[in-house]
């Protein structure tokens, strides 16, 4: 626990940076009271538009969690030598990242003190009930992986650990999808593509996001791991947006009443960011890496669930406009995901320089 | 042990009265009649007083059990033509067979009733989660964004009232039906549009009005086999 401790005491900047941290989730921490105590109309969500910000952005940080892959995969079945450094790292931003998932479920509902409800009547026919389960085992497995990690070379039951985590990051994403891809009355989400794409746009955003952490932190990933995370980063997104032309294909092309609604300028508008940012990235651009972050953040995080709901099984459009308390609560999470991840990087940086990183077997 | 004739067929008379068919509840609307007044809303005022359910005044935060669609928003641009496009239809919970919301819900909170297929909704279970709203493909779900009680103008002390966080809908007037009573919205209209009854049951007035009238369903690609027919 010391290098814990250690890890929350640094510089002057670091504990600015720290400090500006926990201001926010404490500000986030009194919205979510106000929200407790007036309710969810402090949200912009209606009658028609049920979900929002809220579970958009669960769904992205699943998918950061679940990215983790992209790395693990190489390094452990491949044996993929240049990852020994940054595959610790992937592994502290999966806790990070379901932490936040589970926040951001958490601040949606309407009663959370009844949130043990899904254990205590547990019901298999709801995705809902296994994505929880996936997610805490998820979670579970990057905690104890990670310590282990961090305590030496790994044990044989370590390494069966780590095989169990691969198809288990694939599932958390999957099931997460089938939350929406299973509903027979939303059109826009009822599409065998939906996972895929979603797997495909986690592992973009996953090894783009640990290139600008390793930036951020000054880590030394070694030049290249962070070239083979920008490949698989590109390659993922060629993959993403290829999905995403899919649906529209079919979305128009058949015709269907009710398909190409969902499609509105704010679509278009996500679709040509992620266009931008692959184009950057087969570009070779140094901004690549923020562009795909940036841009799937908000085609996740903020576009698809209210698409969905846009317009109503009975043809309403109802406008979604996130109000200030919603936006303030979404950031608090934000920040509680990255003083996560800054104190366990700096854990992961104090034991690369305490000791020689181990090789895979 | 030898078992007489008499014997297993007076076994099987006592299993088939212990084991009865289940009831389906089901619900017939007359559209030409429910149009004899195009203005009148009684059903979802009868309904919204005996349930306690408030009146919000922000529409995008309503809470409705029973209301008017247009005929094309209830059946698809699709299915309206000239003669009965923009007329308003009744809509309402369809208490469906493969109800999408029970699928879904992650507690159990929502769930159909095996006696008579009625879909209920336990409002002390419910997590607020509103993924039942995301999954029922009629809109017939409403949430409480806020507490409800502040918008009530009167109060049924007959009818438990609602808290913030929890989702409601339709319940077929299941408090009614045990009292021998015919749903609230059935019972107030003039036109007596409306009938309600067990469907399975051949010799109910909606199973003769099935047999004898062609009626329709709304979405019925979907399959969620709704107990709400409409008849024209």
């Amino acid at each position: 626990m010391t290098v814990l401790a250690n890890a929350m005491w640094g510089s002057r900047a670091y504990r600015w940076w720290m400090a500006a941290l926990y201001a926010a989730v404490a500000a986030g921490v009194l919205l979510w009271l106000r929200q407790w105590n007036q309710g969810l109309v402090l949200t912009g969500m209606s009658r028609d538009v049920a979900w929002g910000l809220y579970v958009g952005q669960f769904t992205f940080f699943v998918g950061v969690a679940a990215s983790a892959v992209t790395v693990v995969l190489p390094y452990y079945l491949h044996a993929w030598k240049d990852f020994v450094r940054v595959v610790i790292l992937g592994e502290m931003l999966a806790i990070a990242s379901v932490v936040a998932a589970l926040l951001f479920v958490f601040v949606d509902l309407g009663r959370p003190d009844r949130l043990l409800n899904v254990l205590l009547h547990p019901s298999p026919s709801s995705l809902m009930f296994w994505d929880l389960l996936a997610l805490t085992g998820y979670l579970a497995l990057n905690v104890i992986l990670a310590r282990a990690a961090l305590a030496g070379p790994p044990a044989a039951w370590n390494r069966a650990l780590i095989l169990v985590s691969i198809p288990w990051a694939v599932s958390i994403h999957t099931i997460t999808a089938f939350l929406y891809a299973g509903l027979a009355g939303r059109p826009f989400w009822l599409t065998a593509a939906m996972a895929p794409r979603f797997l495909a746009s986690a592992f973009a955003v996953g090894p783009a996001l640990l290139i600008l952490l390793c930036r951020a932190f000054r880590y030394d990933a070694g030049d290249e791991a962070l070239r083979k995370l920008r490949l698989v980063m590109t390659y993922a997104m060629t993959a993403n947006v290829f999905l995403a032309l899919m649906e529209v294909f079919t979305a128009f092309y058949s015709g269907i009443p009710g398909e190409a609604a969902h499609y509105s300028p704010w679509t278009w508008l996500s679709g040509g960011f992620m266009a931008a940012a692959l184009a950057l990235a087969l570009g070779r651009s140094r901004y690549a890496p923020a562009a795909v972050f940036a841009s799937l953040a908000i085609d996740k995080g903020v576009v698809l669930i209210p698409a969905g709901f846009i317009p109503s099984p009975e043809g309403a459009v109802t406008p979604y406009i996130p109000t200030a308390v919603e936006l303030g609560i979404v950031l608090a999470i934000w920040c509680a995901g990255a003083l996560l991840v800054t104190v366990l990087f700096r854990v992961a940086e104090s034991y690369n320089r305490r000791s020689c990183p181990h090789h895979p077997s | 042990m030898k078992i007489t004739r008499q014997a297993f067929l007076a076994l099987l008379a006592a299993a088939a009265r212990a084991f009865s068919k289940p009831r389906r509840m089901a619900m017939a609307i007359d559209l030409s009649k429910c149009w004899k007044d195009r203005g009148c809303t009684r059903c979802a005022q009868a309904c919204h007083a005996a349930h306690n359910v408030p009146r919000i005044p922000d529409r995008r935060r309503e809470i409705k059990w029973i209301w008017e669609e247009r005929f094309e928003n209830a059946f698809g641009q699709e299915s309206a033509g000239p003669a009965v496009a923009g007329a308003p239809v009744p809509v309402l919970c369809n208490h469906c067979e493969h109800p999408a919301c029970v699928q879904v819900c992650p507690t159990g909170a929502t769930f159909k009733r095996e006696s008579d297929g009625l879909v209920m909704m336990d409002e002390h279970r419910c997590i607020g989660c509103r993924y039942c709203m995301a999954a029922c493909p009629y809109g017939a779900r409403s949430f409480n964004w806020s507490d409800p009680r502040s918008f009530l103008r009167t109060l049924d002390p007959a009818y438990p009232t609602r808290e913030k966080g929890v989702v409601e809908k339709c319940t077929f007037c299941n408090e009614r039906l045990a009292r021998g009573q015919q749903p609230a919205c059935v019972e107030v209209c003039p036109f007596k549009a409306m009938v309600f009854g067990d469907a399975a049951d051949p010799s109910s007035a909606i199973a003769q009005l099935l047999r004898t009238r062609h009626a329709f369903r709304r979405k019925p690609e979907l399959g969620a086999g709704p107990n709400v027919f409409y008849i024209l």
